[in-house]
């Protein structure tokens, strides 16, 4: 097995567009796990873990530029006012270990349908930039992944930033397993409201072969112009807001498991809606979303 | 008390390098010219093996050999009770991961490729899955005497003569268990050093060395003094390390070789390496007085015993003579089997057949107390064994016997506070649940351990130095040996030596037992010294000693305390030695027809209480308070005595909600720890521990063993407070989110 360690994104573009057959790896919480316990044995590893300045974070007025190697420990400690969301979401992968080695660029270039960040991602209206030796673009969340898994990156293309916008409004995630941690997820479930736009984004991770957006879901509640008033969310909204999430697309594997999965998401919907309700109206203004770090179940 | 004696709670010395990573498990053993070993193992749960074709495995560069069921050279099978397990399977296999062949290499990633280039010609067979079908007479025979391992009856009272009273009360359920694992962090591992002269030395992770030296000996075909058996740093045990696993093939190989091999199981390896805890189904019927008296109970218990016998009769046996619980119950009809399966084979794990009788007539008790109108607890202590009540073996309980106190304990210790913002969808339930174990090998076994005690003065200081084979498992064997010869001698240096399978036999740190037994070992080789010391005394001129004089900090002390003599002037330039041998009170067989007899030497008891919050719409639970009382007789460490409860409560709280090795038609589904969940620290809070110390006065210092009792009635008091919660009548553990959102509205459909 060869092992290339660039310094710089230079020498890695370089090489990713020499030996396309390479295996990126970061944090290699999912590289090593597959090279251990499934035997992956790829040729080349591209290790990026050298690649200077790629676990920077910068703050911008907007948004949040990170570098791919930025860990979950640093979104879920460091960037919790700026992205509440997707802090919850780091927080809450694997362990403390994990969590410090694992990175953002690393949870988006494997797309494992288990990742914890997709969802968030997808709802915070994440950008993906992908590079390569030919240049650089900019690719939303929205359409990094592929709807049958996997994503858009193309064979001499590396994952350079991930550009986050700072929460405008409330941000819910959860996530539901057998256990309180370090397991694999039934379901997650992401959710932002924007105060100034009265718009809502919602997407469900750990479900089917890819992360999804809930368009119908987000629809129901845009329409039903709900997010401009300051009552209570109707009973039946809800409901209905959490069958659409539940069947907007389907859990990856039929089987006894797939109707619990498929009940929860729709609980997990309908409770977060109501809680991102209720942060919204209780929040005087935009800014510091403590409350995003409540996991209530 | 005599410092860093009994009753006191001294730090590990094992402890700091556990926690730093420095101690040297099994799996850390090297040695020079050292090769690895893997194992091949069987993708079904039943094939009929054709043939077994190594060439391609000894072609690959960097291997040296393989063997299979062909090169053992001595017996071919081995187990503990019964005699029914191959070393390598030979003209079939009976259950998946079953070890075909072991393939010797330089390095362990070569002997697994090489291990996979194996080739096993198998004519697959549809297996038994299922313990009830494995009983019909039509079913296939996993073994050609049959598939019933064990069957032990009681008949008490009424059930005597074939009649159970009438009663007024009758409550009857049918209740089933999954099959938990050990999931001991350390998985097999030891490495075999060839000695030179034809014999082989094992040093290897383990619960009783002697035993496996006895059958490793016997497999390999030699005499009992080739083969040495060496302790080497167990990462837990549970019951997982009672029977073989990698020891004959990793002897063979290193005798073969003539080069020392090593052997580690991967995780999912070991899921298949080691017995698992039996799934059961219980059927029982109580029958009860309206005034809440219990009349009569009758149980049927089946244990799936899987593929080997491994400890199935003597578990059926416990299953059975616990049928009932810490109750008393003056008619009681039970029949507990064991049979055989072609799922994985099922052996010790703490608790030993007294786990799954306990989530069945814990239950019935909820039930029993919810038809009578009685709180659960009140009900219980109404019917609560005593000391000189009967058991259903006809055994009169000849020591204390506090069950009710121990309820009346949990039901004193205050509740959580509610939460005023607890959303409607949470639910919260109290659960209670009482439980008995017997203590040390029953039924008329003797397992005694033997220790010996030297005394000295080395350095110009007094050095006691205590020896005996017992395995350390992590339960503290080694601190305990060392207080009690604080106490016996008062001596502070001391050193405590894990001696090999040459020295007499310590019995297994299994059944509750090695603090009592090797405990009571130490305590008499001690008091054997201390009768030479005052011997030696009376030599030196001294006045004839009472044997009641003691030895405390360096001297000898009267009997009102005073020093006579300093120890170190006393013994000058000599050594004490002695060695002694503990047997406990001896016990009897069972009557083959009525289950009556007084089969143990000693019986523990615990209670628990659970409060968990349901998630209503999730199924999810989580327990938010725990607490277990139990009585240990004498707490000889305090503070290792907590640990114990805490952690036997953890587990039994992962068999109620989490801990289950999935099957489907024999084949292990989740062999891994990503798959079979183990609580975590997120898991479960705090655990309350109650200790009551009621001495037995039968039993050296008056301890009670104490390592089982806290895993067992956990389970039912986690699935009573589940039940309470949610109103729904859960039959089953571990529980599952399904279990609780069956008949409730899918938010998921319109």
């Amino acid at each position: 097995m060869q092992v290339l360690r660039p310094q710089s994104w230079h020498e890695a573009l370089a090489a990713r567009s020499e030996l396309p057959g390479a295996t990126p790896v970061a944090g290699g919480t999912d590289v090593m796990v597959a090279m251990k316990l499934r035997h992956f044995r790829p040729e080349v590893l591209l290790d990026l873990s050298r690649v200077s300045g790629s676990e920077r974070y910068r703050i911008g007025p907007d948004s949040v530029h990170c570098g791919p190697r930025v860990c979950h420990t640093t979104v879920a400690e460091r960037l919790h006012r700026q992205l509440p969301g997707l802090a919850l979401a780091a927080g809450s992968v694997g362990s403390r270990q994990v969590r410090n080695r694992g990175t953002i660029g690393g949870n988006l270039g494997t797309a494992s349908p288990a990742g914890d960040l997709h969802p968030m991602l997808l709802a915070a209206g994440a950008d993906v930039e992908l590079s390569s030796v030919r240049g650089s673009r900019w690719v939303p969340a929205d359409g990094f992944y592929r709807d049958g898994g996997g994503t858009v990156l193309g064979a001499d293309e590396l994952i350079t930033a991930v550009r986050v916008p700072l929460a405008a409004g409330p941000q819910r995630f959860q996530k539901i397993g057998r256990r309180q941690g370090l397991v694999k997820s039934l379901c997650s479930f992401a959710l932002t409201l924007d105060r100034g736009q009265r718009r809502i984004r919602a997407a469900v991770g750990a479900y089917g072969a890819a992360p999804v957006r809930l368009l119908a879901a987000e629809q129901l509640i845009e329409e039903s112009r709900v997010l401009y008033g300051a009552g209570t969310l109707p009973a039946a909204l809800v409901a209905e807001f959490g069958r659409l999430a539940a069947t907007a697309t389907t859990p990856v594997e039929e089987g006894a498991e797939a109707g619990y999965r498929r009940r929860a998401l729709a609980v997990l919907a309908a409770r977060n809606l109501t809680q991102a309700w209720a942060m919204f109206l209780a929040e005087g203004h935009d800014g510091h979303h403590r409350d995003g770090q409540r996991q209530d179940p | 008390m005599t410092a860093q004696g009994i009753g006191t709670s001294p730090a590990r010395t094992d402890g700091p390098a556990k926690v730093s990573g420095t101690f040297v498990y099994s799996s850390d053993l090297s040695a020079e010219d050292m090769v690895w070993a893997a194992t091949l193992r069987s993708p079904h749960p039943s094939a009929l093996i054709r043939s077994i074709d190594t060439t391609a495995a000894l072609k690959f560069p960097g291997v040296l050999d393989v063997i299979t069921h062909a090169d053992i050279p001595g017996r071919k099978l081995f187990g503990q009770m019964k005699v029914d397990q191959p070393v390598l399977a030979e003209d079939r296999v009976r259950h998946h991961g079953e070890a075909v062949a072991v393939v010797a290499a330089v390095d362990l990633e070569t002997a697994r490729a090489a291990a996979g280039l194996v080739h096993v010609d198998y004519d697959v067979r549809p297996p038994v899955t299922d313990a009830a079908t494995a009983l019909d007479a039509a079913s296939d025979p996993v073994h050609p005497d049959g598939n019933l391992v064990a069957h032990t009856r009681i008949r008490r009272g009424a059930a005597q003569s074939g009649e159970l009273p009438a009663a007024d009360v009758v409550v009857r359920g049918s209740y089933s268990l999954g099959m938990q694992d050990q999931a001991f962090l350390g998985t097999e591992s030891g490495l075999a050093v060839p000695t030179g002269d034809g014999g082989v030395e094992l040093h290897i992770a383990t619960q009783w060395l002697h035993v496996d030296q006895e059958q490793v000996a016997l497999c390999l075909g030699l005499p009992p003094d080739k083969v040495v058996l060496k302790h080497a740093g167990v990462g837990g045990a549970f019951g997982a390390r009672e029977d073989l696993s990698l020891h004959v093939h990793a002897c063979l190989l290193a005798l073969r070789l003539n080069r020392p091999v090593k052997m580690v199981y991967t995780r999912t390896e070991s899921f298949f390496g080691h017995v698992h805890r039996h799934p059961a189904e219980l059927h029982y019927e109580h029958g009860a007085t309206s005034d809440g008296r219990l009349l009569y109970v009758r149980a049927d218990i089946v244990l799936d015993g899987g593929a080997y016998a491994s400890s199935s009769p003597a578990i059926a046996g416990n299953a059975a003579t616990h049928a009932v619980g810490p109750y008393a119950v003056p008619h009681v009809q039970v029949d507990a089997r064991a049979v055989y399966t072609n799922n994985p084979p099922c052996g010790a794990m703490r608790g030993f057949g007294t786990v799954q009788p306990c989530f069945a007539y814990e239950s019935q008790m909820d039930r029993l107390a919810a038809a009578l109108g009685m709180h659960p607890v009140e009900f219980r202590q109404r019917n609560a064994l005593r000391e000189g009540a009967s058991l259903p073996t006809g055994q009169v309980l000849d020591s204390p016997a506090p069950v009710a106190e121990l309820l009346e304990r949990l039901r004193g210790l205050p509740l959580p506070a509610a939460d005023p913002a607890q959303p409607a969808h949470v639910a919260r339930g109290v659960g209670y649940a009482a439980c008995l174990k017997n203590i040390g090998f029953s039924e008329g076994f003797d397992d005694y351990s033997t220790a010996r005690v030297r005394l000295e003065v080395v350095d110009g200081a007094l050095l006691a130095t205590v020896s005996s084979a017992a395995a350390e498992v992590g339960q503290g064997v080694v601190g305990i040996q060392r207080q009690i010869v604080a106490t016996e001698l008062g001596v502070h240096r001391i050193e405590v030596r894990q001696e090999d399978s040459r020295f007499g036999t310590a019995g297994p740190s299994s059944a509750s037992r090695q603090t009592y037994v090797t405990g009571g070992a130490v305590r008499e080789a001690c008091r054997r010294v201390r009768a030479d010391v005052l011997a030696l005394l009376h030599e030196s001129g001294a006045e004839l000693p009472s044997p009641s004089w003691q030895l405390h900090e360096g001297a000898v002390v009267d009997d009102a305390g005073r020093p006579v003599a300093r120890l170190a002037a006393l013994l000058g330039g000599r050594v004490i030695e002695r060695t002694a041998e503990f047997h406990h009170r001896k016990t009897f067989p069972l009557d083959p027809e009525t289950g009556q007899g007084n089969s143990s030497m000693q019986f523990g008891f615990a209670a628990h209480r659970a409060v968990v919050e349901v998630d209503r719409e999730l199924g999810l639970v989580k327990v938010i308070d725990l607490a277990i009382a139990q009585d240990v007789g004498r707490a000889i460490n305090p503070e290792a005595v907590a640990g114990q409860l805490r952690g036997g409560t953890v587990q039994g709280v992962g068999l109620a909600l989490l801990e289950e090795i999935e099957l489907d038609g024999g084949r292990v589904l989740n062999p891994s720890f990503a798959g079979y969940l183990l609580p975590t620290m997120a898991d479960v809070p705090p655990v309350r521990v109650e200790i009551l110390e009621r001495a037995d006065p039968h039993a050296p210092y008056g301890l009670r063993g104490i390592g089982e009792l806290p895993s067992i009635s956990a389970t039912p008091a986690v699935a009573a407070a589940v039940r309470a919660a949610t109103g729904i009548d859960l039959d089953r553990v571990p529980i599952r989110p399904d279990h609780l959102l069956a008949g409730l509205p899918d938010p998921a459909q319109q």
